[in-house]
């Protein structure tokens, strides 16, 4: 079996911001001081010119970004999930979400696998408090691939973009066949029994979940929610009418994440069970990333379990 | 100044303060007090000194205001009627349902509002990334903003201070309204930011202490801040409340509406003052 290539979400976005760079002038890259970590760098490097440290001042950068976007300009201000959407948070809904503008929020470290720097870097809360902002999109990208044509997309859409990239390398599961649309999930594979609707690094997760399901006589359908907002309704619901049963997977809190979406999709539309599998209400710690995921639970093993539990509960 | 042209400019500030009084008590809420204080800045900001046409609000070359203390929305809704952008009979509408006249400034709604603003501290910030983007692009346009003596103490006001003069964003000018006075009381009691001009200099800014009401000073201030390499603070010591006499150094009127009463003495005190310039 050939080996997986594995890198971590960030490098996309930065690569990407730099190959932007080559072929558009307009816009500006911002920093607060965590360029070389959030992969800013890369750019600041190829277009010194066109990138603005804002030093450790998290709030000034996101409302400058606003000045900037207002200008009719575009923006992209980087720094880590629990700075960019936690300590700036009231920036992003009152200077940049209330007026809808062109802000591109590109988040990195977030979830428990910023490992090593524990509870108060390792963000799981971002994607909730962002998902309250009226007219906020929310990508969360599974792998190397599909972060880049995000990043790409993000330039075309109209008002706040909030995108959130690990600092963990994962697998990239996606090859230069797929097509990457905001707003749209996509069925990964085939099933009839319960679906799995995984975002970010759990996507590749599921993946594995599907065959250890298989083998058990499970037929799974899974889907790769990258866009947390404007969620997927269609697929969803589609999901829920034909399977009886979903679990959702997300390095996130299971409070106000893409468990919460679903369901609220889910108890409006086509009551069925839905499982949430990620953050159980608590901080992270200190670790190694891939261990702190074991811990946590958030593996192909534990999504298994949770299926289980969820065709359990079908009427 | 020419005496003729600063006659014109004082009756201005006169419709202005009407504006204020009426939108306000329309609204049966709003901030007079801290509206009242800034209506000669935006006076000579919007009919002297910015580069802006109420027919093409959004050239993307016009000088940019952005009102950093949003609450004195109704004086920056007072002269962009009086300026052109839409008919002072809308200030009556001020925070009503259906209204474009938000209670804090919309952007998106406005003609002739630059930022929404209203959340203190955020404004300068915004001011700086339209100065910076000025810079950055070539557009060469210059942009203003105002904010309150109670407002500077929000902690991103001093992080957009300390950017400013690093990126030496020349071509932004900000007002601090300088009338003591915040919400819960004097700005001594209440946590003050003085002294405010050695702390804008601390952070690399040129500064002009001036009489905020004062229209030589006012255009002799920003005269000035055109031939500094540094972003500029105007501190502009005013008077909350200015032009209606129940109003003016009374914490009580930061955000209350006159009843009619009181609307009535406040009309009659701001026509008289206009009556005497004909």
């Amino acid at each position: 079996m050939a080996e997986v290539k594995t890198v971590a979400t960030r490098v996309g976005f930065g690569e990407t911001l730099v190959e932007l760079g080559n072929e558009r002038d307009d816009f500006i890259v911002m920093d607060a001081d965590l360029a070389a970590a959030t992969q800013t760098g890369k750019f600041k490097k190829a277009f010194p010119e066109r990138f603005y440290n804002c030093g450790i001042a998290e709030q000034n950068m996101v409302s400058i970004a606003a000045g900037i976007a207002a200008t009719g300009k575009k923006v992209v201000v980087s720094s880590f999930a629990m700075f960019a959407a936690g300590r700036a948070f009231e920036q992003v809904r009152n200077s940049v979400g209330y007026p809808h503008l062109n802000v591109i929020i590109g988040a990195t470290h977030a979830g428990i696998s910023v490992g090593e720097d524990g509870a108060t870097h390792q963000c799981n809360e971002d994607i909730a408090i962002m998902r309250t902002i009226p007219g906020m999109t929310i990508i969360n990208p599974a792998d190397d691939t599909e972060a880049r044509l995000a990043v790409r997309a993000a330039f075309e859409c109209d008002g706040p973009v909030y995108m959130r990239f690990g600092r963990l390398a994962v697998p990239v599961v996606f090859d230069e066949t797929y097509k990457f649309q905001i707003g749209k999930g996509v069925e990964l594979r085939e099933g009839s029994d319960v679906t799995i609707i995984a975002t970010g690094l759990m996507v590749k997760e599921a993946l594995e979940a599907y065959e250890l399901l298989k083998a058990e006589g499970i037929n799974a359908r899974i889907i790769n929610m990258a866009t947390i907002k404007p969620i997927d309704r269609d697929i969803i619901i589609k999901a829920a009418k034909e399977t009886g049963a979903i679990v959702t997977a997300e390095e996130h809190s299971v409070i106000g994440g893409l468990g919460s979406a679903v369901s609220e999709v889910v108890c409006e539309t086509v009551p069925v069970p839905v499982v949430k599998l990620g953050v159980y209400d608590q901080f992270g710690h200190s670790g190694p990333a891939v261990k702190l995921l074991d811990e946590f639970g958030l593996r192909a093993i534990n999504i298994v379990e949770k299926a289980k539990e969820a065709i359990a509960l079908k009427k | 100044m020419e005496a003729t042209f600063k006659t014109q400019l004082e009756k201005i500030a006169c419709k202005v303060r009407i504006g204020i009084i009426e939108g306000v008590h329309a609204a049966k809420a709003g901030h007079p007090g801290g509206s009242l204080s800034i209506a000669e800045i935006l006076t000579y900001l919007y009919f002297k000194e910015m580069n802006i046409d109420p027919k093409n609000p959004k050239d993307p070359k016009r000088d940019r205001f952005v009102l950093s203390k949003g609450h004195a929305a109704p004086a920056l809704y007072a002269t962009l009627a009086e300026r052109g952008y839409f008919s002072p009979d809308e200030l009556l509408t001020l925070r009503q349902i259906g209204s474009r006249l938000q209670g804090h400034p919309d952007m998106k709604n406005i003609p002739g509002v630059d930022m929404s603003t209203g959340s203190l501290g955020q404004g300068i910030s915004t001011a700086v990334g339209m100065a910076l983007s000025s810079k950055h692009f070539g557009d060469n346009y210059n942009v203003y903003t105002i904010l309150g003596d109670g407002e500077i103490e929000e902690g991103q006001v001093w992080e957009a201070a300390m950017f400013a003069s690093n990126k030496k964003l020349s071509n932004l000018t900000a007002f601090i309204d300088l009338n003591n006075l915040q919400i819960d009381g004097t700005i001594d009691e209440v946590n003050s930011a003085k002294p405010v001009d050695k702390k804008f200099e601390a952070f690399g800014w040129h500064v002009i202490t001036i009489n905020g009401h004062d229209y030589d000073a006012i255009e002799a201030a920003l005269a000035e801040a055109k031939t500094v390499d540094k972003p500029v603070a105007i501190i502009a010591e005013t008077t909350k409340g200015k032009g209606v006499s129940y109003m003016e150094n009374a914490v009580n009127w930061h955000g209350a509406a006159p009843n009619d009463e009181l609307y009535a003495v406040a009309m009659e005190e701001l026509n008289a003052a206009l009556a005497a310039f004909n």
